[in-house]
């Protein structure tokens, strides 16, 4: 029973710890793809029904 | 055609009441615009289907009009473009600040538009900072092509260098954004992790569980203490390289040595580390200096906005008559550049050909144009508003005046920077009364006969207890509160230690001009309307300031311009307007222009500008002008008075105007017709004598003043360099922000002494307990946290006073 507690812990960090990366890679994508970069933009883009694509962001970072 | 009160131009939203002839569309009887600028604007939404624009937008009062117009006209935006090869094809990229933007809709609109474009592979506009960036397939020659369509709707685009301006600065926010989220990450992590070998020990946790315990915190905790600590580490190195202590020295040692002593705790199997304090002070110490560079970046990048929109390329005419447009740094002396009217001069030079007023507002602040003509000098930074003129270049982008004056100002602002913080001050002593203390505590314990482990242990304890995060925290916690309140009433702060300063003032002292009065002249006196109609009729063709001021004030009592009654309008630089009605002449502008004598006419030394007006059959009427007081100068200045500062005006306007305002408004020490070298020695004379005086001023002829005075503030409508040179920027027609941003400086003090008191008692309490080796790691951790948590706590109470 211990043996077992012990080694569902085991377990249980590295999967805390791979979902903690998979935050920490989001956060370090979004910076990268300039989501932080325009605030404002984000929350005023949202309300404008007719999506569409300015593009894929041209290489000039 | 004549409009009913309150309607708008469908475009551009100008108010058609001052129009003389409103254009209709023949589909749509709804739609009237202004001038066919407009209407072809309108047109080429609707065209576009993208109508939808005039119902999303909400109309900002403080952007300019998207009325199109010329005066972008042969500005090259190619010049400004990068070319690239990508596969083989031509890539061309351009970033823009947009003049004119009012909201999201009009983000909306430029991206729409540009997306209608099958040569454009990317447009987007950044709503927070006003910015367009533009990509399209093909060489850079086609950018005035390309950016055709948005300057024909009424919005102004100037080239605006990314890399130059503002890489460092995103590259900083990046770091410690960055930063942030892994200390973050680990602090989280790491903290649950000691919960759970807190609860082992009450509860009998296996040293092997522990010891595992230990080793996944460390696998977490150093890592991220190499990645988030790189800021305080090198800002460490930097400083102490440099032989001085600063507060990241202390910051750095007790991070570095905690994780160390853990580390070591770990390998050996002892039963405590302190992985969890050292990523915590990470963490919140990164939250403090994230909010405090973001703040002030704002700041900053608004002034750097208002720089992109000086630098335009100029007009050169060749030897034979053609002309080519240059970057300004690419002008040399002896060339001769053509200004349009309307157009900003970028060079030093003087008239050859035509004559003109110039508005030299940005250089000595005053309200009024002169006039030039050819023989007479021109400086780079003013507004060409009357012809076009033929100017010969003596002196091009870094050896202009305006250049020249910029540097000084940098000067003044290195000597600004070495003003020691607060902070700075208490870290100079404070790491090396900290490390002397643990030195001693360790060799302490060695002669008392304790093993080096031990010693060391409680030497580190020393360190760790005597940990200056509350201390670290004192004064940036305070800042950023402060900083947030300010930004929401319209002042923004772009100096660090500007807080600091404020607080220690004990005088003001006012330019008068945009400072105390709003900077545009305006109306005073009656006169009979039927005298007013016709002025304003003849007013309503010129753009003078003082004829846009009387056909305000027509306006005002519901007066409405009709520029087709008077006929021929001819305007004559430095005198008026001359027209011609059924044979008659009729003339509104000076004096001397209007041949009225000396002697006749009221008030002959008027308080402010005037302007004659002359018909046939009618006595000459005068109208006088008055620069309008901001609503709220008197009562702002009693209630500064009774707070105690001495306040003082420094104006470069006659004496008679000066002494007037200055009793309206109870100013007792006044100073009329000062020089900018003037305001900068009686500034500096008042250093010398031990005053801290607060310069509030916005002319260029300001800034040596704003520099040299112990800190600055400027209005949102001074001269960029003004606004560069001081300490603080507020915004809107109300003088009430300096009261405000004393008040806010001189709590925030208030709050920083008792953070730092509290540090100091905190630690007066802690560091003994340490010295004698009484500490528990679970006593560090709890002392450490709840000291950083009153600090904050007490620094968020000035958000709400």
């Amino acid at each position: 029973m211990g043996q077992s507690i012990m080694e569902n812990l085991v377990y249980l960090i590295v999967i805390a710890l791979a979902l903690g990366g998979v935050g920490i890679f989001g956060l370090f994508w979004s910076i990268r793809s300039h989501q932080f970069s325009d605030m404002n933009g984000a929350a005023n883009r949202i309300l404008y029904d007719d999506d569409f694509d300015p593009g894929p962001k041209a290489d000039n970072k | 055609m004549s409009a009913s009160p309150g309607q708008v131009c469908s475009h551009c939203a100008l108010p058609l009441a001052s129009v003389s002839e409103i254009i209709n569309d023949p589909g749509d009887p709804e739609l009237r615009f202004c001038c066919p600028g407009c209407a072809a604007a309108h047109d080429l939404v609707a065209g576009f289907g993208l109508d939808q624009y005039y119902q999303r937008r909400v109309l900002d009062a403080d952007a300019r009009r998207i009325k199109p117009d010329d005066s972008q006209e042969g500005l090259e935006f190619s010049l400004y473009t990068e070319e690239k090869e990508k596969s083989g094809q031509t890539q061309s990229t351009l970033s823009l600040v947009i003049d004119g933007f009012h909201c999201a809709a009009c983000g909306w609109l430029i991206e729409q538009v540009l997306a209608r474009d099958s040569r454009v592979t990317w447009g987007r506009v950044n709503m927070t900072t006003q910015r367009l960036s533009v990509t399209w397939d093909g060489p850079a020659d086609q950018a005035n092509d390309i950016l055709a369509p948005i300057l024909k709707l009424g919005y102004r685009l100037f080239p605006f260098d990314v890399e130059r301006v503002e890489s460092e600065r995103i590259a900083r926010e990046t770091e410690l954004l960055k930063s942030l989220g892994v200390a973050g990450f680990a602090a989280a992590n790491v903290m649950l992790l000691s919960i759970a070998i807190w609860a082992g020990y009450s509860q009998g946790m296996g040293p092997a569980t522990r010891g595992m315990m230990h080793w996944v915190s460390a696998l977490i905790a150093l890592p991220a203490v190499v990645y988030a600590g790189r800021t305080f580490f090198r800002s460490a190195l930097t400083a102490l390289s440099a032989g001085r202590v600063n507060m990241d020295v202390p910051i750095s040692l007790a991070v570095i040595l905690t994780s160390a002593m853990s580390l070591f705790q770990t390998i050996v199997g002892a039963e405590y580390a302190y992985f969890d304090s050292a990523v915590g002070l990470l963490f919140f110490l990164l939250i403090g200096r994230y909010l405090d560079s973001r703040a002030r970046s704002r700041a900053r990048s608004s002034a750097a906005h208002l720089l992109a929109l000086t630098a335009r390329p100029v007009m050169v005419i060749q030897a034979d008559g053609s002309t080519i447009s240059l970057r300004p740094e690419a002008v040399t002396p002896d060339m001769t550049v053509l200004t349009a009217a309307g157009e900003r001069i970028s060079v030093d030079g003087v008239v050859l050909q035509g004559s003109s007023e110039i508005d030299q507002s940005l250089l000595t602040g005053e309200t009024l144009p002169v006039t030039v003509e050819p023989g007479d000098a021109i400086y780079a930074g003013t507004l060409n508003i009357g012809q076009a003129l033929h100017i010969g270049v003596t002196a091009s982008s870094s050896g202009t005046a305006l250049a020249e004056i910029v540097r000084l100002l940098e000067r003044a602002e290195e000597g600004r920077a070495r003003y020691v913080e607060l902070a700075e001050r208490i870290s100079r002593w404070y790491s090396p009364v900290v490390h002397t203390l643990g030195l001693a505590t360790f060799t302490g314990w060695m002669i008392f006969g304790a093993d080096w482990q031990t010693a060391m242990l409680y030497a580190i304890a020393v360190l760790i207890i005597t940990c200056p995060c509350a201390l670290a925290l004192a004064v940036p916690a305070v800042q950023v509160v402060a900083a947030g309140r300010l930004m929401r009433r319209g002042i923004l702060l772009k100096s660090a230690t500007a807080l600091e300063r404020l607080a220690e003032v004990d005088g003001i002292a006012f330019d008068k001009t945009g400072t105390l009065t709003i900077g545009h002249p305006v109306l005073v006196g009656a006169s009979s309307s039927e005298d007013l109609q016709a002025a304003i009729n003849m007013a309503a063709a010129s753009r003078h300031p003082l004829s846009r001021a009387l056909v305000r004030a027509g306006q005002e009592q519901g007066l409405k311009p009709d520029t087709s009654r008077p006929g021929d309008i001819e305007e004559i630089a430095g005198g008026g307007l001359r027209a011609r009605t059924n044979g008659e002449i009729w003339l509104l502008g000076s004096r001397k222009f209007c041949e009225i004598p000396e002697q006749t006419g009221e008030d002959n030394n008027g308080p402010g500008p005037q302007l004659w007006f002359t018909r046939r059959g009618h006595d000459p009427v005068c109208f006088s002008f008055e620069d309008e007081l901001r609503s709220d100068a008197a009562e702002v200045v009693l209630d500064l008075d009774r707070s105690g500062y001495s306040l003082a005006m420094l104006s470069g306007d006659r004496t008679g105007v000066v002494s007037a305002l200055a009793s309206r408004i109870g100013i007792r020490t006044w100073f009329a017709e000062m020089t900018p070298t003037g305001k900068y020695d009686w500034l500096s004379e008042k250093e010398k004598s031990g005053n801290r005086i607060l310069m509030v001023g916005d002319g260029l002829n300001d800034a040596p003043a704003l520099a040299a005075a112990h800190v600055s503030l400027s209005p949102a409508t001074a001269a960029d360099i003004s606004q560069a040179a001081s300490d603080a920027v507020f915004q809107g027609d109300r003088l009430m922000p300096v009261a405000e941003l004393l008040m806010v400086a001189r709590r925030a003090q208030k709050v920083i002494r008792e953070n730092i008191f509290f540090a100091f008692a905190y630690n007066a309490i802690c560091i003994p307990i340490a010295v004698a080796g009484y500490v528990s790691p679970l006593f560090a951790a709890v002392a450490m946290s709840v000291s950083s948590l009153i600090v904050l706590t007490n620094s968020l109470r000035l958000g709400k006073i």
